[in-house]
């Protein structure tokens, strides 16, 4: 698949300067509650979080989080973050120079007229029909966050009967400059 | 070598060298003080679990050493909530051991649960939650350790009842590897660069001005800094958190900064083009409303925390590291420093008109509370510990006495917990037996925590105590008086009721009064005679006194308000 353009404008899950943190923390209990109450606390914004095991001892999580780099600055957001014992790596990185990748799933009513179209966005999307059945469709698009934002807003004109997105995770573009960490 | 959980709690604290426990025991955690009869472990049994989180701190500020408390499960922890916030605020080393119910009924809201580690997650450095007997020397180890390096500050170990009553093998972590921190890495070196652009600011600054906070009392770093403001000859100010981090006798100490901060501190820091901040953060009761603060000065900030840079003020140079070691790594650098004689002539006009000032005591009238703050400082041995409360007292207390040297002033500072000072002077005169501990109180401040003297009785703790007794909520009433068209809403208190020295006997303590600078200097040397039991002065201070100067909340610094016997010079 060919490398999509550098995310650079608004989406619908992430301000215009958002940045985006990959949290290496320990999998010990409430270290989810830790982060999410040191954001809550200290008022900075997620815009999503994705969480999952790290390696194969589970000893490690890694948590991506989208965080809107206007509610704070930055260098605040890692710097209290960092204070956490059990976070162990922060790695930042810029939504020019990262990769990011989301899951959306969405349910779909369809019936004789709408069907056609329906599988129409999918495909121009280049989403997949992951579920079937006479009512209705589920469909599957792993893309950019824009794309999923576009496949999102093209579906407002169907009957969803649910759509959810998992939250983006990201890692550096190997053509980017290297991050500082 | 096989013991029960409990046992391992107790061996481990006695592992890392604990001498006291300030606790108050509870089913949860009972198993563990079963264990304690047979140890070398000093127990101070307190009479409210705040009195043991607050004597903690005391101790641990006295000492440098971390202060140990054991409460039980849900009330037990709730009530030492308050003393942990504080210690957090304060950056101070404590290590609390709560009992927790037992793990097969956590989440049940089984009888005395409460989530403690919930409720401290944002006011701790860190909490574990114990789940085994086995892991137990490795979560004391690991407590102590992240307590007192790097920032230090409070961490809570809760410890489930069937943990402290399963047997384990004992076993204890040698090494810091062993502690299983994989995200903890406190040490850290003073980058050569920095030290080279701070001593190069240092250089080019005319009206420079250190600015000391409590990280150099945390990072003992008194001594250097009085070589390198010697050898600069730079003006030094002390926050309320480092008073005593520098001689206040010394010609080079401009005093305390910030809201009710001595004129010529607060006015030298406005005035400076370069503020070398050391364990300072620019907190709000320092910058005044923070637009105008030090408007012209260029920022060094050293701290062991990254995270306090550019938090509130930006630095232009930013040293991460220990302040001694930033100290000496700054001053092999300064090779030539200004010519400041200009900057302190300006500095001396400011404290020849300013200096701290009050009206004079006069015959027949209530007592002045900063003369009754001089009194005591001069008529008590030198090196004696002051602690406070929270109100006027504590700003006198802390505008009157002068310090001399580190641990030996003990406040509420980041988080003004009204009720510190007796449990706070009990936990410091434990911790330094050799000194004399003054507590210098509010009546108010003396009602939230005076139950603590029964404790001090108790055991033997001789401390002093003296309530400034204005028979008001005083600092709140300066506001309603100078803020709030002097409409007085729920600040008053009564001289007399309580009957303070009644209350004082009635706790087995010397209960002295006075009305007048004679019966004040006579109960002063009484009690600083008396060395086996507390003693509790009611002094009956002026209630309409105030603070000064100060600076109102949302004004800049520039508005500074004097006393008034200095208005118009
Ligand atoms: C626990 C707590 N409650 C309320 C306050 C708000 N407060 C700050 S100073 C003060 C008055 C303290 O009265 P007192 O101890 O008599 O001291 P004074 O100001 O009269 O010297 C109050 C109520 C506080 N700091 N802490
Ligand atoms: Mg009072």
């Amino acid at each position: 698949m060919a490398v999509p353009e550098p995310f650079t404008g608004t989406t619908v899950t992430s301000p215009v300067r958002h940045h985006i943190l990959s949290v290496l923390v320990e999998n010990k209990a409430g270290v989810l509650a830790r982060i999410a109450g040191l954001f809550a606390r200290r008022g900075f914004n997620i815009y999503s979080l994705a969480v999952a095991p790290a390696d194969d001892s589970q000893r490690f999580s890694r948590i991506t989080i989208v965080v809107d780099a206007q509610s704070a600055p930055l260098e605040q957001i890692r710097g209290q973050l960092n204070k956490l014992i059990n976070v162990v790596d922060i790695k930042d990185l810029a939504p020019r120079e990262a990769l990011e990748r989301e899951l959306l799933l969405a349910t779909v009513s369809v019936d004789e007229t709408t069907r056609p179209a329906v599988l129409e966005a999918v495909a121009q999307a280049n989403a997949s029909i992951v579920d079937v059945n006479e009512g209705a469709v589920t469909l599957m698009l792993a893309g950019t966050p824009t794309a999923c934002d576009a496949l999102e807003r093209r579906l407002e004109g169907f009957t969803h009967v649910e759509l959810h997105r998992t939250g983006r995770v990201a890692l550096p573009r190997l053509s980017a400059v290297p991050t500082k960490n | 070598m096989q013991l029960t959980g409990a046992q391992a709690l107790i061996k481990s604290l006695e592992q890392m060298g604990v001498d006291t426990i300030f606790g108050l025991p509870g089913g949860a955690i009972l198993p563990v003080y079963d264990p304690l009869i047979d140890s070398s472990i000093r127990h101070i049994l307190v009479r409210h679990e705040q009195g043991a989180g607050h004597m903690a701190e005391g101790y641990a500020l006295a000492t440098g050493r971390p202060g140990v408390a054991m409460v039980t499960s849900g009330p037990g922890a709730t009530n030492i909530v308050t003393p942990i916030a504080n210690a957090h605020m304060d950056s101070t080393p404590l290590v609390v051991i709560t009992g927790q119910v037992p793990t097969a009924n956590i989440g049940t809201d089984a009888f005395q649960e409460c989530d403690i580690t919930g409720i401290t997650m944002g006011i701790t450095k860190h909490n574990f939650l114990v789940t085994s007997a086995d892991e137990i020397p490795r979560a004391v180890a690991a407590a102590f350790y992240i307590a007192t390096t790097g920032r230090p500050g409070p961490v809570l170990i809760d410890v489930p009842k069937d943990v402290t009553q399963a047997t384990m093998q004992w076993w204890w972590p040698e090494t810091v590897e062993e502690y299983d921190l994989p995200g903890y890495h406190p040490q850290s070196s003073i980058d050569d660069a920095g030290a080279a652009a701070a001593a190069e600011l240092i250089a080019q600054a005319q009206r420079p001005v250190l600015y000391v906070g409590g990280g150099v009392l945390k990072s003992r770093a008194s001594a250097q800094l009085l070589a390198f403001a010697e050898r600069t000859q730079i003006p030094v100010v002390t926050t309320l958190m480092a008073r005593g981090a520098f001689p206040d006798s010394h010609p080079l100490h401009l005093g305390m900064p910030g809201m009710h901060g001595m004129y010529s501190a607060v006015t030298a820091m406005q005035q400076s083009d370069l503020l070398i901040t050391l364990g300072a953060r620019f907190d709000d009761r320092v910058t005044g409303k923070l637009d105008g603060f030090a408007p012209n000065a260029k920022i060094i900030h050293v701290d062991i925390d990254s995270a306090e840079f550019n938090k509130i003020r930006r630095a232009d140079v930013a040293l991460r590291g220990q302040i001694d070691e930033a100290l000496t790594a700054i001053d092999a650098k300064v090779i030539n420093v200004g010519d400041y004689a200009g900057w302190w002539r300006e500095i001396k006009g400011w404290q020849e008109k300013h200096p701290l000032a009050y009206d004079p005591q006069e015959e027949n009238v209530a007592l002045r509370p900063q003369a009754i703050i001089e009194a005591i400082a001069t008529r008590s041995a030198p090196g004696t510990i002051v602690t406070s409360g929270v109100g006027q007292h504590q700003m006198w207390a802390a505008q009157h006495w002068k310090y001399e040297e580190p641990g030996t002033w003990i406040n509420s500072g980041g988080a003004g917990t009204m009720g510190f000072g007796v449990p706070a002077a009990v936990g410091a005169k434990v911790g330094r037996p050799d000194r004399t501990v003054w507590c210098i109180d509010g009546d108010g401040c003396f009602q939230m925590t005076a139950q603590e003297l029964v404790t001090a009785r108790a055991e033997g703790i001789p401390i002093k105590v003296a309530i400034l007794n204005n028979a008001y909520l005083g600092m709140v009433r300066q506001w309603q008086e100078m803020f709030y068209d002097e409409r007085y809403s729920e600040v008053y208190l009564s001289p007399d009721l309580p009957d303070y020295v009644k209350w004082a006997e009635a706790m087995g303590c010397v209960g002295l009064r006075a009305r007048t600078m004679d019966e004040a200097i006579a109960a002063i040397d009484q009690a600083n005679q008396i060395n086996d039991v507390p003693v509790v002065i009611d002094f009956r201070t002026d209630a309409s006194e105030k603070v000064f100067p100060m600076v109102p909340s949302g004004a800049t610094n520039d508005e500074i308000v004097v006393h008034p016997s200095q208005r118009g010079n």
